[in-house]
């Protein structure tokens, strides 16, 4: 008994070291995560110059371009973390939701990795991920916890109940509010991407100029709804086309990003207020915009929220959150089988 | 003598093959459903348990190249990517046509490996064995069936088709080219990962090989975004754009 017990405790305190793979949309990454944790490295091959120039991304450019870059990403992920592959304890990678083509890149490629090394595989949701980012970031944040996952693809209003187990509260009915974003950003002529431009024009605008409808769901308290404040934008913009009257971009980046700030952190206290929760998690790209942090941040503030985000870097999409996802599937025994596929509208627990 | 990975993914067809020396230990080929994802990997696994063999002897891994399928040709080349990062054994890009050809070695007629490309046109090439050596008469290309049939027919030479360019254009074939067309049986025209790594075998054996991270697929084909950029005279990559 006291010798199976130290065995154990043995087995508890050694370290354990993810190499995880990210290739959902147009950055190939890798990283190297201790104990699910800490970053011991984190490569991203940002694609943006080539998608610029096309005004959006390019699903077959992108996944050309991850075939190209994956291998070195991946070896100097290794080599800055210090580690061989036989040093590694899993491979985590993305098999959704994203780019299929995409996808498959990083999908068939560490599902070969991991074969070849006779590693365990883990499948990793790309939004868990996003979650997860602010695992490494702050140590002492445990599940559970409100989580408000907000990218180009995704606006999710969810409780994460324990690592891996998601509730979902709400979410988008249309247009997710990172895409709302892209669509207006072109529509100004500020192009792609469309986040920061907005975020950017913003600053030089007047919040209040123009109201924007705030949309809501009857009857859905938490889900979102951003269409309808998109269009209002575009019927803005065209009224003032037709009248000849001048518009001020600026003030329209600033009116329409407070709209978008506003319902989500509306929707947020809202959740955490009807089920008790203390503390709100931020995630996803969009998280990397500051009004909005700075907005949930305040409103969690008088609430006595505890508020947690990302920082930048770690908002984008990166491998480094896959591998802190990934490292507790891990310990929980889950492994996927050599026939893991790309899974491009894979739903967060339903 | 050499142990090669063969790994075929271009078309419908998922193949994988281990060539040890001048023997194929095990080839495993299905033509069922565009599933390369989920069976490529798992085709591997079970040849290589089946056959007791260990991934560390072998020598290389040569990957069906293209052209093909866009998606089919990465799921094998991040495979073949993925075992020769992991393994740190190069990699052997084998063109898809050249290895569809060689399905027909020996034979002295011309080859003509058609894949349908869509768009209203085929993947091929020309090849031929002359004096026991394997001859390429026209590169891979993509082109219209009609374009190809028309320089088959200026020969007045006998032609053997093969590939999934076949059944689509059989009757323009017949049509154009009558008696001096013959398809190649069911048992060799289709790709197959042994007959890419027979001929990658022989391309190791003359060095053409490369790193795990320098293999990309040759698609012979922009895609669609670049094409219409193109069209209009625009720069179709950021290096270009810079350029």
């Amino acid at each position: 008994m006291e010798e199976k017990r130290k065995e154990g405790k043995d087995e508890m305190e050694q370290d354990v070291y993810v190499l995880a793979v990210e290739s959902s949309c147009d950055e190939t990454a890798a990283a190297v995560i201790r104990n699910g944790r800490e970053i011991l490295s984190n490569v991203i091959s940002s694609q943006i110059a080539l998608h610029t120039l096309y005004g959006g991304v390019v699903p077959e450019l992108a996944s050309r371009k991850h075939i190209e870059n994956i291998n070195p990403v991946i070896e100097q992920a290794l080599s800055d973390a210090g580690k061989t592959l036989d040093e590694i304890d899993a491979i985590g990678v993305t098999y959704g939701p994203g780019l299929v083509g995409a996808l498959l890149v990083g999908v068939a490629e560490a599902k070969a990795i991991a074969y070849a090394k006779k590693k365990p595989l883990i499948g990793v949701h790309h939004i868990e991920g996003h979650v997860c980012a602010n695992l490494l970031e702050h140590p002492d944040l445990k599940p559970p916890f409100l989580c408000l996952i907000v990218s180009g693809g995704h606006t999710h209003l969810a409780i994460m109940k324990d690592y891996g187990e998601f509730e979902i509260l709400g979410r988008t009915r249309d247009d997710a509010a990172g895409e709302a974003f892209d669509k207006v950003a072109r529509a100004i002529g500020l192009g792609y991407p469309g986040g920061p431009k907005i975020e950017k024009a913003a600053r030089e605008g007047d919040p209040k100029a123009i109201d924007f409808p705030r949309g809501k769901i009857d009857g859905s308290p938490y889900d979102f709804t951003f269409s309808g404040m998109k269009s209002a934008v575009l019927n803005y913009l065209n009224q003032a086309a037709m009248m000849k009257k001048e518009v001020n971009p600026n003030d329209v980046a600033a009116s329409f990003q407070q709209a978008v700030i506003d319902v989500l952190v509306d929707r947020a206290m809202t959740a955490a207020r009807d089920l008790h929760q203390d503390k709100l998690v931020l995630a996803g790209g969009v998280a990397a915009n500051g009004a909005l942090r700075e907005a949930l941040a305040a409103a969690c503030k008088k609430r006595k929220i505890e508020f947690y985000h990302p920082s930048p870097i770690l908002c984008t999409d990166n491998a480094a959150m896959i591998g802190a996802a990934a490292y507790y599937h891990y310990m929980k025994g889950e492994r996927a089988g050599w026939d893991l596929n790309a899974v491009p509208g894979l739903k967060l627990a339903e | 003598m050499s142990k090669i990975l063969g790994i075929e993914s271009s078309s419908l067809v998922a193949s994988v093959a281990i060539l040890d020396g001048d023997t194929i230990t095990a080839e495993y080929t299905v033509n069922h459903k565009k599933t390369h994802s989920q069976t490529l990997l798992p085709m591997l696994d079970e040849i290589v348990r089946m056959t007791e063999q260990n991934l560390e002897d072998l020598d290389a891994i040569a990957v069906s190249g293209g052209p093909g399928s866009f998606t089919g040709l990465r799921i094998g080349s991040a495979t073949a990517k993925g075992l020769g990062l992991a393994l740190e054994k190069p990699l052997i890009h084998v063109p898809t046509l050249d290895a569809m050809a060689y399905n027909l070695y020996g034979c002295g007629e011309r080859i003509c490996p058609i894949m349908d490309a869509r768009r209203g046109q085929v993947y091929t090439g020309i090849y031929r064995f002359e004096d026991n050596t394997f001859r390429t008469l026209k590169e891979d290309c993509a082109i219209a069936l009609e374009e190809l049939l028309e320089e088959l027919a200026a020969a007045q030479e006998p032609v053997v088709f093969l590939g999934d360019g076949v059944p689509v254009g059989r009757e323009k074939i017949a049509a154009r080219l009558g008696s001096l067309a013959r398809f190649a049986p069911a048992q060799m025209n289709r790709q197959r990962a042994a007959s890419v790594a027979a001929l990658g075998a022989v391309m190791y054996a003359e060095g053409k090989t490369e790193t795990a991270a320098a293999h990309a697929p040759e698609y012979l084909r922009m895609s669609q975004a670049e094409r219409e950029r193109k069209a209009k005279g625009l720069p179709v990559s950021a290096e270009e754009n810079q350029g």
